[in-house]
């Protein structure tokens, strides 16, 4: 299987502190990757890096999209926008949606860097602009049924349910038609119930969507369950990778949760 | 009910606010004549409004902490009851029916000098809600909004003067100065955070002001200019009366123009990407929105509006000076905006008839013009940061669900 | 070369006042990142209350030193009072809300303020008493410098010296250091946050009002407007030096001091303020985080 992001000896300082020490990772078409580490490790920083809110200071991103969906490319420091618009949307860890506005209107957002009406448009209002317009309704809404929020359509975003504003996150980037859906712990702060449904939700847009996942996450339960392949971190470092079965067995990643001491 | 705890809180508040306001408010010194005079009664008056304001801001503020853990257990209401009724259109019609003919007749029912007023508040209302695309929509504290008035004015002026240009030609001109120099101040700035944005947009404001009142040879300085010409209509001559009332409805047909625009846009992909990054510019940009581009966007487009009623502003009183574009000038804009609601329509221009029509009608107030300003900017964040007519278009016009969005209606509002 | 060192001592006291007044936007900055627009209009009334109770001791017949000081002593106590009120009526309820919420209310206060001293007091320009004396042993460089902005020099770098200690080495300095770093785990850690803004309102207040009655005994004129300048000037000196450093704030009065002293001595005077505007939207632009301030990561 090809790998549709490749990333090579990523290196992240701040200052004196290096946060993320030639990391590789990958992720291949159609799979589900699961980022996992103690807290601190740098999995956040990992996405900002890729996400182009940090520059990193050395290795190589490298996307290479599905056909048809744009082209290989090296990303290193460009626009957090220009790396939405090549096909790698993110949510983030503590949620950031868009407060005051409705459940649809933030998914509408999503398709902001699909669309075209620019200030002529929005002010005459031509008949390109209201069939755009339409369009980014309808699509919207599809994608709010789909992720099981269409109930909420019209609520402002702030007075979701914790779990719902949770998904209307992952709704909103899957709004940006990325090839790859990167998910900054989507379960935190989810309850058991919720929790399995995340995990339904999350195969259902691999399988029906054909959107790649790289997911951080803490619940250990949903990443070996979800997983394909797991990267574990620790200090900025990769220090194992593989499947769900081999990663719970590994050693290093025991004692990198468990904090055992490396004498013993 | 009144314990004898909330008492003796507010005599304490009282005895603070005397002691606090004892060197200002009573004592005048007059250092030529060297007299103090000594103004007791004004001791007395600040105890007692403290006394009673303590009870009525403590009243608010425990009105807020409950409205926000109401808010916070998921307890939202529906939209207010003044907002239901407005939206009722049984309700809505009528009234506004009854709106549009008394806007249309106010000429003839009042005196050129109302009407003179009225006019002074329209270009205000243009003010307010070019401001509301930048402040309200966009979320971008813009101190120096006055200097694209400026801008506008000096443009018809200078145009007329020089080579006799006509209002109707400096009209367009006077927006597209506006929108230029908006991305000329606007392309530098706007990577700031916002606090630092609105110093500069100041600073900017100010330097404006400045080279107008001391570049002499270009702007006639502190003096200004005069004698420009009002709006022409034909090349029919208008006696004053009749020029007012023109002006008049000039200003009505621009007033609804930038209705209807801005109505549209905060409505259009462009206006719900301002709205964005109003609400989290970080979420934005990993959203695929250029955070430059939509800043740039807004700040022209409000300078643009700014830049028609500076040229009209400069039609209608026929003199400018420098001393017209002051920061005051900027800080009741923003007043009138942050009074109405910061992102809503009919807030703004609520906002700017009652902050100009009030101290042009209560003459008592017309002292306290200012003063009032300024502690509405102060009460209206800590007690009702929405503004008065909180943003209309939270509730948003699209019913979204599928039976409703296949028909066209969905869109047309 | 006498009138490059004229420019340069002027420049310098000019620097000393906008460095006293920059330190209470530095430290509110520091502390709850939130330009204190008001702060100016305190330094205005520090001004004010000096010039009303110099001349109440005038006419009661005091000595000019106890004139000196006792107008000193009311506009430090009322101008502290009036920073200490205006956090708890116009910042305090706003710590929660967005940061523009807060200083579109700083704004509000600004306006509130000078209008409240023009209609309580006058619009004119009012005679500021010389409540420095004369010192005879300056007269052989009095041409040079004068008596009065040697005092402004001295009180200045005292007020630095003792705020830096204050900062250092107190226990309050060290919670206010706590509360700029992160204010939700120095509230976990004990401190008590709201003392801790309020002490730095009123300290911030303290050095304002120094700077109020420096400079109008300095000058002979104030008005109830001469806060609003000064404040954007100050706040100038503040962004240039590094907001949020104390040591900072002095530097970034000094250089603010120089060019504006340099520029209209050789350049032109009528456009005094737009070198100061001019310097603030340079400074911004190319380097908001200052000469001596660091630049930080946005946290995600």
């Amino acid at each position: 299987m090809e790998s549709i992001l490749e990333v090579t000896g990523l290196t992240m300082d701040f200052g004196g502190l290096r946060a993320l020490d030639h990391l590789d990772l990958d992720v291949k078409k159609g799979e589900i990757a699961a980022l996992i580490g103690p807290n601190g490790a740098g999995k956040t920083t990992f996405f900002n890096c890729i996400t182009g809110i940090y520059n990193p200071t050395g290795g190589d991103i490298i996307i290479r999209p599905p056909k048809g969906q744009g082209r290989k490319e090296r990303i290193n420091g460009i626009k957090p926008n220009h790396v939405t618009e090549r096909g790698m949307a993110r949510t983030f860890q503590n949620i950031r949606l868009f407060q005051n506005m409705s459940v649809l209107e933030n998914v509408m957002i999503g398709r902001h860097c699909r669309t075209r009406t620019g200030v002529a448009g929005a002010m005459l209002r031509f008949r390109s602009t209201i069939e755009e317009e339409q369009a980014m309704v309808d699509y919207s809404y599809a994608i709010i049924e789909k992720i099981g929020l269409a109930r909420f359509v019209n609520d402002l975003a702030k007075n979701l349910p914790y779990g719902a504003q949770r998904r209307l996150e992952i709704a909103r980037a899957m709004a940006t038609d990325p090839f790859l859906l990167l998910l900054d712990e989507p379960a935190a702060g989810m309850n058991p119930q919720e929790t399995r449904e995340l995990d339904g939700l999350i195969n259902k847009i691999r399988d029906e969507e054909n959107i790649a996942i790289l997911l951080i996450e803490h619940d250990m339960k949903l990443v070996m369950s979800l997983s394909d392949r797991i990267f574990v971190m620790d200090y900025g470092r990769k220090i194992a990778q593989g499947g769900p079965d081999e990663i719970k067995r590994d050693p290093t990643v025991i004692k990198a949760y468990l904090g055992e001491d490396p004498d013993a | 009910m009144l314990s004898f705890a909330e008492i003796r809180r507010s005599v304490l508040v009282s005895a603070w606010f005397m002691f606090l306001t004892f060197p200002v408010m009573v004592i005048r010194v007059n250092p030529i004549e060297e007299v103090v005079e000594w103004r007791w009664r004004n001791l007395i008056m600040v105890g007692a409004g403290s006394f009673l304001i303590s009870f009525v801001w403590r009243y608010l503020i425990a009105r807020k902490e409950r409205g926000k853990k109401a808010a916070e257990a998921g307890r939202a209401g529906g939209p207010p009851l003044a907002r239901r009724a407005a939206v009722h259109a049984g309700f809505h019609k009528p009234l506004m029916g009854a709106l549009a003919v008394f806007v249309l007749i106010f000429p003839f029912l009042f005196s050129t000098y109302q009407v003179n007023i009225m006019a002074t508040a329209l270009i205000y209302v243009m003010l307010g809600l070019g401001l509301n695309i930048v402040i309200g929509l966009a979320g971008l504290l813009d101190l120096g909004y006055v200097a694209f008035y400026a801008v506008g004015a000096y443009a018809y002026a200078l145009l007329n003067h020089h080579f006799g240009l006509g209002f109707w030609a400096v009209l367009p001109i006077g927006a597209v100065m506006g929108a230029t120099f908006g991305i000329l101040l606007g392309f530098p700035v706007l990577r700031l955070r916002g606090d630092y944005l609105a110093i500069v947009t100041l600073g900017f404001g100010e330097i404006i002001r400045l080279v107008l009142e001391n570049w002499n040879d270009f702007s006639f300085g502190p003096s200004g200019i005069a004698n420009i010409d009002r709006p022409g209509f034909f090349g029919v001559e208008m006696s004053l009366e009749a020029a007012t009332n023109y002006v008049y409805y000039l200003l009505i047909g621009l007033v609804l123009m930038t209705i209807f625009f801005v109505n549209r846009l905060q409505n259009s992909r462009i206006g719900r990407a301002w709205i964005a990054l109003r609400e989290d510019e970080i979420a934005c940009q990993a959203m695929g929105i250029d955070k430059t581009k939509t800043k740039l966007t807004a700040f022209a487009l409000g300078a643009t509006w700014a830049g028609m009623a500076g040229v009209v502003f400069a039609a209608k009183t026929t003199f400018i000076n420098p001393a017209s574009f002051t920061f005051l000038e900027s800080a009741i804009i923003l007043s009138i905006v942050v009074l109405g609601g910061m992102g809503s329509i009919p807030g703004v221009i609520v906002g700017a008839l009652v902050l100009i029509l009030l101290p042009e009608y209560l003459r008592a107030f017309s002292d306290y013009r200012m003063l009032l300003f300024g502690a509405i900017l102060v009460i209206m964040m800590v007690f009702r940061p929405e503004g008065l007519i909180a943003g209309a278009r939270r509730v948003y016009e699209f019913k979204g669900k599928k039976e409703t969005s296949d028909t066209a209606d969905g869109i047309h509002t | 070369m006498e009138y490059f060192l004229e420019l340069f001592l002027g420049g310098l006291t000019r620097g000393s006042i906008y460095a006293l007044i920059a330190l209470g936007y530095t430290m509110v900055y520091g502390i709850i990142e939130l330009i204190n627009f008001a702060h100016g209009e305190i330094y205005m009334i520090g001004a004010f209350t000096a010039l009303i109770f110099a001349s109440v001791f005038t006419l009661l017949g005091f000595n000019d030193l106890s004139i000196l000081l006792l107008a000193s002593l009311a506009a430090v106590t009322w101008a502290s009072a009036y920073g200490y009120t205006i956090e708890k009526l116009a910042y305090k309820p706003l710590r929660k809300a967005p940061r523009l919420s807060a200083l579109i209310s700083a704004i509000g206060m600004s306006i509130f303020l000078q209008n409240y001293v023009l209609l309580a007091q006058t619009s004119d320009f009012l005679p500021f008493p010389r409540l420095i004396p004369h010192f005879s042993f300056m007269d052989p460089i009095v041409h040079v410098i004068g008596s009065a902005e040697l005092v402004i020099l001295i009180t200045t770098a005292v007020v630095m010296i003792a705020l830096t200690l204050l900062i250092k080495f107190t226990k309050l300095g060290k919670a206010m250091r706590a509360t700029a770093q992160d204010r939700d785990m120095a509230l976990l850690s004990g401190v008590n946050i709201n003392k801790v803004i309020s002490f730095t309102f009123i300290i911030g207040s303290f050095t304002a009002a120094v700077g109020g009655v420096l400079i109008a005994s300095h000058i002979g004129m104030i008005n109830f407007y001469i806060g609003f300048i000064a404040g954007i000037k100050a706040f100038t000196a503040a962004v240039l030096g590094g907001i949020g450093s104390v040591p900072g704030a002095v530097l970034g009065g000094m250089v603010l001091g120089w060019t504006e002293s340099f520029a209209t001595g050789y350049v032109s005077s009528d456009y005094e303020d737009v070198f100061a505007f001019s310097l603030l939207v340079l400074i911004l632009i190319f380097r908001p985080e200052g000469i001596l301030g660091r630049s930080t990561t946005q946290k995600v």
